[in-house]
């Protein structure tokens, strides 16, 4: 996985709540046995306004021009500005992939459904949850400011607008200690096989019939 | 000291450590692997040189990308069937204690094959790369989907790295009125809660009602748990519990049997357990749902009006209703009951098994689908399920009525086969999600119980089934 500690990076807006997985990255992509190259398919039916199919050359495809994630001021966006329950649905992990692909490392909204968020952290993107007051003046700021950033310090857990106010965020410090040396997860739990074996022994014998 | 929740008691029996942050190690009994979410997982155990850690946790199926008809022809999409020969392939690498390979008679959706196999059993901690995988907390069972890099971790180390969520209770007291279903408390639960009402929360389902729901009904309610938001959804186990799972393949047998029953009679919420958040619905007010929107929250009582963004003071929720009616190619303000439909579909892992048809069977029985319906399909969720409801006579109540029967699998519900809307298409639809695109691009789902889809399939448009 990725380290993630600073970012300074351009924002785009995405102004709807419930923003679900499907809408994220639509099934048809989930068919790949990869788990690289989703971006170009990133909302999809949003994006493109024609039906993608996996493996399609997206750079020829008919635009949405209204689209937030299209229009020229956005290009090479880092941080994705979301609103309530974004990442909501499916348990796809495709959703996250198909976020980093694009180049997105930090998601700001003031919520996300639990999936989507736990996902986040397994593919070193960084969901930061704010006040919907807090996101309703990003909102405002980034609209109204070409080339809107924001300076994103995950070892002192705060965000920073270019007017040098900032707000901190909370996480967990194994999330954070894991997102800011890149672990890898697994190796890490394996470090513990001898607890793992021990609770097998002693779950196996209270409930035999669950190693039947 | 308070008592313990039934998410405490399956919580504390599984945690294997836990660091000062809270942050534990769970360890998981039984793990379900479908064709989508896991070969990425399984390629990641390949290069890094790891074996499942407990293969025979393991019970795999594919079922999203399966076709529902013309078994014989195979899977002709190429990039659906190089997922599906892949997880045959994994599982032949890897193992399983279960593996119903594409065709095989018992098939099915993970989460109809889990219980009916009785690989599902009351204490158990489950997971899935699948967000439905509350389903399997009607048992009893601390069951939630997860991504697919914790697919890796759950198959190289037995344990998945977690956060204890809050306890919610709802509680649905009273009872149910004829023709309301266990989908149609989901739906008004949702309804009352949002979406998101269950975020970070483990949802146990109590009351008069839920006791009185069989066991497929309870599968229904807590699939519908992530539709509220919550990873979890529960149920305590009972009599009824026990009685569905004696005798299944893999349910314990002899002492072993006995064992299980007395430590799942243990696996109650103390009556003086502490919820952080408890909302309480009366089943005599519940109505059969419809959905209207693009999200499960927009859901109203049959009899009831597509509601009027005018009136919404929000901004944000009235930009989200005139989203939700341009999508639908709804007006404001149109009786539900006025709404045409296209398509009709019965099955998911939501509303497939045999009580879910037996239900829809008895409201199609002797009637003949309307002419302005395109297409009604029911797919049975799983091989046993299909021969059960063909021993039943119910394929020959829907053949006769115009519904196409057809082979086990997802299909409609995310459409990843060739089972899908067309674009502008409505349908009524015994599934879990309303998403936009969710059945085909550009088409528009509206759920329903079974009893209602097959309601609007004979009359054309969404009626109530009560008076139907």
């Amino acid at each position: 996985m990725k380290a993630f500690t600073t970012l300074n990076g351009l924002v785009c807006p995405l102004d709807r709540a419930n923003v679900d997985t499907d809408a994220i990255i639509p099934k048809q992509f989930l068919k790949s046995i990869k788990r690289s190259g989703f971006g170009p398919y990133l909302f999809d039916e949003w994006r493109y306004t024609n039906y993608g199919e996996p493996g399609m050359d997206c750079s020829t495809r008919p635009l949405n021009k209204d689209f937030v994630l299209n229009q020229p001021r956005y290009q090479g966006a880092q941080v994705l500005l979301a609103r309530d329950n974004f990442g909501c649905g499916s348990s796809r992990e495709h959703a996250p992939w198909a976020i980093e692909d694009q180049g997105f490392r930090v998601i700001i909204a003031p919520s996300f459904a639990d999936i989507f968020f736990n996902n986040c952290y397994k593919n070193g993107i960084l969901p930061i949850v704010a006040s919907a007051e807090q996101v309703d003046q990003l909102f405002k700021e980034c609209l109204a400011n070409e080339g809107y950033k924001l300076s994103v310090d995950l070892v002192a857990q705060t965000v920073t607008m270019p007017s040098g106010q900032s707000f901190s965020f909370e996480i967990t410090p194994t999330r954070k200690h894991n997102l800011l040396n890149g672990l890898d997860e697994i190796g890490l739990t394996l470090q513990h096989a001898d607890d793992i074996r021990a609770f097998e022994v002693k779950h196996k014998a209270a409930q035999p019939w669950l190693f039947a | 000291m308070a008592g313990k929740t039934l998410y405490d008691k399956l919580w504390d029996s599984h945690v294997v450590r836990e660091e000062s942050d809270g942050t534990c190690l769970i360890y998981i009994d039984r793990h379900l692997v479908h064709e989508v979410t896991s070969p990425q997982a399984f390629e990641g155990l390949r290069m890094a040189g790891r074996k499942p850690w407990r293969n025979t946790s393991i019970v795999a199926n594919p079922d999203h990308n399966t076709p529902t008809k013309d078994w014989d022809k195979g899977i002709e999409d190429p990039i659906s069937r190089l997922q599906v020969e892949t997880l045959d392939n994994n599982i032949k690498e890897f193992g399983a204690l279960v593996y119903f390979p594409f065709k095989n008679k018992d098939q099915g959706i993970i989460h109809v094959i889990g219980p009916e196999n009785g690989t599902t059993l009351p204490g158990m901690t489950v997971v899935c790369g699948d967000s439905h995988t509350s389903t399997h907390g009607a048992f009893g069972a601390l069951a939630h989907g997860i991504g697919t890099s914790e697919v890796e971790h759950v198959l190289a180390t037995q344990t998945l790295v977690a956060k204890k969520s809050k306890r919610m209770l709802v509680r649905v007291d009273g009872q149910l009125g004829k023709g309301v279903t266990a989908k149609d408390v989901a739906l008004a639960i949702i309804g009352k809660i949002g979406t998101a009402g269950g975020t970070g929360y483990a949802i146990e389902f109590g009351g008069e009602v839920i006791r009185a729901l069989s066991m497929e009904g309870r599968m229904t309610l807590c699939n519908m748990a992530i539709e509220a938001g919550a990873r979890a959804g529960l149920v305590a186990p009972d009599e009824k519990t026990a009685a569905y799972l004696e005798g299944r393949l893999h349910a314990p047998k002899g002492e072993n049997w006995t064992k299980a029953v007395a430590y799942w009679n243990t696996l109650q919420s103390d009556a003086d357990a502490q919820y952080d958040t408890v909302v309480a619905l009366n089943g005599a007010d519940i109505a059969p749902q419809v959905t209207w929107g693009t999200s499960p929250e927009q859901v109203l009582p049959i009899g009831s009006t597509v509601p009027d963004p005018a009136k919404e003071a929000d901004t944000t929720k009235r930009t989200s209703i005139e989203n939700a009616l341009k999508y639908m190619g709804l007006n404001a303000n149109t009786p539900i009951d006025q709404i045409q439909l296209d398509k009709i579909f019965i099955g998911s892992c939501t509303n497939s098994r045999i009580e879910d048809l037996r239900a829809a069977a008895s409201v199609a029985k002797g009637k003949k689908v309307a002419s302005n319906i395109k297409l009604a399909m029911v797919v049975p969720g799983s091989g046993q399920v299909k021969r059960q409801a063909e021993e039943e006579g119910l394929d020959k109540i829907f053949i006769e009525a115009g519904f196409e029967w057809r082979e086990p699998g997802c299909s409609m519900c995310l459409a990843m086969n060739s089972d899908r809307l067309s674009p502008g298409e409505r349908c009524a639809s015994t599934s879990n999600r309303n998403f936009e695109g969710r059945q085909g691009p550009g088409g528009r789902t509206h759920l329903v119980s079974p009893e209602m889809a097959a309601a609007a399939a004979i009359a054309g448009h969404f009626v109530d089934v009560r008076s139907a």
